[in-house]
């Protein structure tokens, strides 16, 4: 059989060139797309592991990533059931994004309405102590649709309130009502005399009551501060208060004299009393010499009383004076 | 179907194949089933994948789901539906083309088996014809799914180089290990359903003297692709 029978093709220049170069491009394209998947899936990396512990793992799947700031700085590499019953979730971080998990960083698992889970990892203080490798963190978790409801409801009593406040008979429409008219009333006539007051009779009578009050402070200034007024008058007797101070002035001033005289005259009389009181002590001292006296008179006449007693009791002419019993 | 599959499979790792006859009459298939048609195929299918991306990337930025945008391109084209296209692009050019009726007969013997085809026949005919069809499919979505993956990135990140490391690291998250082998296991189911159905379905109606009007492989190889890429999807995706 002779194949150009069966097929005729045209013959090819470079034939052998050709196939080989296709062969080569195919198998270079080939075993770029496996190394450029293998880079990309981190196969050349040398990474630490970290071990994130949830009471739930829904929704983490394995080669989901972990971001730190929007950038993704790890990736799950496994997740287990832990024998306490927790999901344990291992995950690599590259050893040049490591720097950025510190021992203080916390991470958390959110997950939103529309797209898929994410774990974050926040480091508030970039210079505490970097985490060590095969730590064990807690992850926390935030569940945007466990919020929902929560949500709804306060949603729900919000709307309320303010279809409250909205109603036609509400307070909100009420003040509105009356801010309304009091805007009227401040563009009437008497502007904002009238918003106050409520009318424009009220108004009027306050404006009549302002020129009668000007009235009557013209008068009273007249009055007052006029000629031959209240301030004259005033003045008139202040002048004569005033020389009636001037000469009570005078009056005091002889009183202190008179009182400066009798301040010397007591003086005195101090020292005629400090002699007197000599006086008394003399006296004093003259007493007790006199008792003195006394008792030796006292003593002078018991001695002569005695004597005379003896001298009767010696005496013949003595009467016995004793009574005999029988 | 499957006997022809597996005699050519036989046949190509069979080193008494390799003949410089067979060497040259494979390149010459080769180059003729993909070297001929690279361009155009790579250019019709990055007008395409740009249409595709840009539609995603648009409608995915107007719905605040950008970064979903750059997966959704990857998984759609890259693993699905270039591999797809080339397959039916070979299929249209070389395969379903396989005039069987210009197949003489083995010697002087009527061929109604496989088994009545002569070995070195097959070796100096058919072989070649299989191994530069599965090739051209395996050459072209290989070729066509890395401009894909270029388009792709200049249409999200434009020329800028800093958003590589993203991009990369959005493959890598798409490629994990069950998703490459997948795809490379989809690209060589193509290229051998691709390279043998069509042959030997024609093979047989030409061996039974069907009249029927369609082209006999036709319908076996679409159900062949469809079989093999609703499998890989369920293992992808369930």
């Amino acid at each position: 059989m002779n194949p150009s029978d069966a097929d005729p093709t045209p013959p090819i220049a470079h034939l052998e060139r050709k196939a080989r170069l296709l062969l080569w491009l195919v198998a270079a394209v080939i075993a770029g797309f496996v190394l450029y998947v293998m880079v990309a899936r981190g196969v050349f990396e040398r990474t630490q592991q970290l071990v994130l512990v949830s009471d739930d793992s829904e929704g983490v799947i394995v080669g989901m990533d972990l971001t730190f700031s929007g950038f993704p700085i790890g990736r799950v590499r496994r997740i287990e059931l832990a024998d306490d019953g927790k999901a344990r979730m291992v995950i690599d971080v590259p050893l040049k994004d490591a720097r950025w998990l510190r021992s203080s960083s916390i991470f958390t698992l959110e997950r939103g309405m529309v797209g898929d889970t994410r774990i974050r990892a926040y480091s508030g203080i970039l210079t505490d102590p970097p985490l060590p490798a095969g730590s064990e963190r807690t992850l926390l978790r935030g569940d945007t649709a466990a919020e929902i409801p929560r949500l709804v409801a306060s949603a729900r009593a919000l709307l309320e309130h303010l279809d409250n406040m909205t109603a036609p008979e509400a307070s909100l429409a009420t003040s509105l009502a009356h801010l309304n008219t009091l805007s009227e009333r401040l563009t009437g006539r008497y502007g904002m005399l009238t918003g106050v007051l409520g009318s424009e009779d009220n108004a009027k009578k306050i404006i009549t009551t302002l020129e009668r009050t000007n009235a009557l402070l013209a008068k009273a200034d007249q009055r007052v501060f006029g000629p031959q007024g209240v301030l004259d008058s005033t003045q008139g007797a202040i002048d004569s208060a005033k020389t009636t101070l001037d000469s009570s002035n005078e009056a005091v001033k002889q009183l202190s004299t008179v009182l400066q005289e009798s301040r010397q005259t007591l003086t005195r009389l101090d020292a005629v009393l400090a002699q007197a009181q000599a006086v008394g002590s003399n006296v004093r001292v003259a007493t007790t010499d006199l008792n003195l006296l006394r008792a030796e008179v006292e003593a002078s006449l018991r001695k002569v009383g005695q004597l005379t007693n003896e001298i009767n009791r010696k005496w013949p002419f003595t009467r016995d004076t004793e009574i005999k019993l029988p | 179907m499957l006997h022809f599959g597996a005699l050519m499979l036989v046949l190509l790792l069979s080193p008494a194949t390799h003949t410089r006859a067979y060497r040259a009459a494979t390149a010459q298939r080769m180059v003729a089933s993909t070297w001929q048609v690279l361009p155009w195929f790579t250019a019709l299918s990055s007008l395409l994948s740009l249409v595709l991306i840009r539609i995603v990337v648009v409608t995915a930025l107007s719905y605040g789901l950008s970064q979903y945008a750059l997966q959704m391109v990857v998984r759609v084209l890259v693993l699905e539906l270039i591999p797809l296209s080339a397959a039916l692009f070979v299929t249209l050019r070389a395969g379903l083309a396989f005039n069987a009726g210009a197949m003489p007969d083995a010697g002087q013997r009527r061929v109604r088996h496989i088994r009545d085809l002569d070995l070195a026949q097959l070796r100096q005919d058919l072989v070649p014809r299989v191994l530069a069809n599965g090739f051209s499919v395996l050459a072209l979505a290989m070729l066509s799914s890395v401009i894909t993956l270029v388009l792709a990135y200049l249409a999200v990140y434009g020329l800028s180089p800093w958003g590589l490391p993203g991009f990369t690291r959005t493959v890598g998250q798409v490629f994990d290990l069950t998703m490459s082998l997948a795809f490379l296991l989809k690209v060589l189911l193509f290229s051998l359903a691709v390279a043998v159905v069509p042959m030997a379905a024609t093979l047989d109606a030409h061996w039974r003297a069907s009249s029927d009007t369609i082209q006999p492989g036709a319908v076996r190889l679409l159900v062949v692709l469809l079989i093999i890429e609703a499998a890989l999807l369920a293992v992808n995706y369930i």
